[in-house]
């Protein structure tokens, strides 16, 4: 069982719960830019200072994060790996502390807002696209179904890694990534299925 | 009761070295309150439910619904027939019990307080009250197809089809979603494999090789398939 955080709303009081979700969308989304524009890692550390400190006032323990984010923190020290060799610890720490900094970000927002609210925040940001074409309802589905493919997509992995094991293929990469994707698109499949089994979307 | 019927449907599904054809032609009127459909696995009455709803489109013929062709008038049909998949992870969308039936609730109530209160008031009606702020991921099987249910439900649907939805559940779990099932005003159409299920609907049919081989009593249907399964 996944024990993820990310795309899972834990009710609180805080001042970040109360928040908007219109409005913390509109800061992840500022956060992100400046994070990705702001080069050097000094930037990078301040930005997972921030957001450490972000997940901490949300009543997150750290544990459980650490516990969370171990998936992500895997790939975070491959990619500290290739950076480092290719161009540096700088570049290395700054890419890391970057890409760890926003999941956290986006990890915050998640925590504290019911998925329901992003998805109305979404269809009222869109709004004014209608008239190009756009669906909000059907836009801001596809956002809410984005964020819960996080925590699924991880549950898979995790389901795929032990059925390796049990077959003694542990470090066969095939045995790990092919029937990942597999499963992967069998589960946004189903998810349509279930979409369309209940008649959302549909409008 | 709603009306449902096939009018010379006909299913091909695609397969590795061409299609198969996963049922043959079918001409059915639906308008029982409980129809059981049975036979032994892959022989074609889940693509026969999954139908109803316009999970699989027909090849040739047409499916309709209270005068609606579900080809034509597939969200329509949608909104008046739910499916109840044999596995409720695959049916739960969203990360909190309380948010996937939300997720039911958008279109008929707009508010999202009204509609969280609704959504609470569901849970608590199907029994699941206080975990409506849990992960779907870490509700017991029993839960989770209780709340597939309640989600399903909750888009109010004249009819709902259910494929096999006590074939993962012990028990205990698979009685209650029985006597749920059992309880409800819709018009029920039940893919299931225990027969003392299926022997309690108003009708079976027994559907093998493509086929629909037997229809009429569920007592009769299956007394038809323990002899067909005995040989």
């Amino acid at each position: 069982m996944s024990t993820t955080l990310l795309g899972l709303y834990r009710p609180g009081t805080t001042l970040l719960h109360r928040l908007r979700a219109g409005t913390k969308l509109v800061a992840l989304f500022l956060a992100g830019i400046v994070v990705v524009a702001v080069r050097g890692p000094v930037s990078g550390v301040l930005a997972l200072t921030v957001a450490v400190a972000l997940v901490r006032w949300s009543g997150m323990g750290l544990r459980v994060l650490l516990r969370t984010l171990r998936g992500i923190l895997v790939v975070a020290a491959l990619l500290a790996a290739y950076q480092a060799w290719q161009q540096g610890w700088p570049r290395a720490v700054e890419s890391v502390t970057d890409l760890v900094a926003l999941v956290l970000l986006a990890t915050v927002l998640t925590v504290t807002t019911p998925i329901d609210e992003v998805l109305d925040a979404v269809t009222v940001a869109l709004g004014p696209f209608r008239r190009l074409g756009v669906d909000p309802g059907r836009a801001a589905l596809a956002f809410s179904l984005m964020i819960r493919a996080v925590p699924t997509t991880i549950e898979i992995a995790d389901r795929t890694r032990d059925a390796a094991v049990a077959r003694g293929l542990q470090r066969d990469p095939r045995a790990r990534l092919v029937p990942l994707v597999i499963r992967v698109v069998a589960e946004a499949r189903a998810t349509g299925d279930a979409l369309h089994a209940r008649g959302i979307g549909d409008d | 009761m709603s009306h449902i019927e096939l009018e010379g449907v006909t299913v091909r599904l695609p397969s590795v070295g061409g299609d198969v054809l996963a049922l043959r032609e079918t001409s059915l009127v639906l308008t029982e309150q409980r129809i059981a459909l049975i036979g032994p696995n892959g022989s074609g009455k889940s693509t026969l439910a999954r139908l109803v709803n316009g999970l699989v489109r027909p090849s040739t013929g047409r499916v309709v619904v209270d005068g609606l062709d579900v080809a034509d008038d597939g969200p329509a049909v949608r909104r008046r027939v739910g499916f109840a998949f044999t596995d409720p992870s695959a049916q739960l969308v969203m990360p909190t019990a309380v948010e996937d039936v939300a997720l039911s609730l958008r279109r008929t109530h707009p508010d999202k307080v009204e509609r969280r209160r609704v959504a609470r008031e569901i849970l608590a009606f199907y029994g699941l009250a206080g975990l409506g702020d849990r992960s779907v991921h870490g509700l017991s099987g029993g839960q989770r197809q209780l709340l597939a249910l309640a989600g399903v439900l909750a888009t109010d649907p004249s009819v709902l089809v259910a494929d096999e939805p006590t074939t993962l559940l012990d028990l205990a779990n698979s009685r209650r979603i029985a006597e749920l099932l059992f309880g409800l005003e819709q018009q029920l159409l039940l893919v299931t494999h225990d027969l003392d299920l299926a022997a309690r609907c108003d009708r079976a049919l027994l559907v093998d090789g493509g086929a629909v081989v037997f229809d009429g009593p569920a007592q009769d249907a299956v007394a038809r398939y323990r002899a067909l399964a005995v040989g």
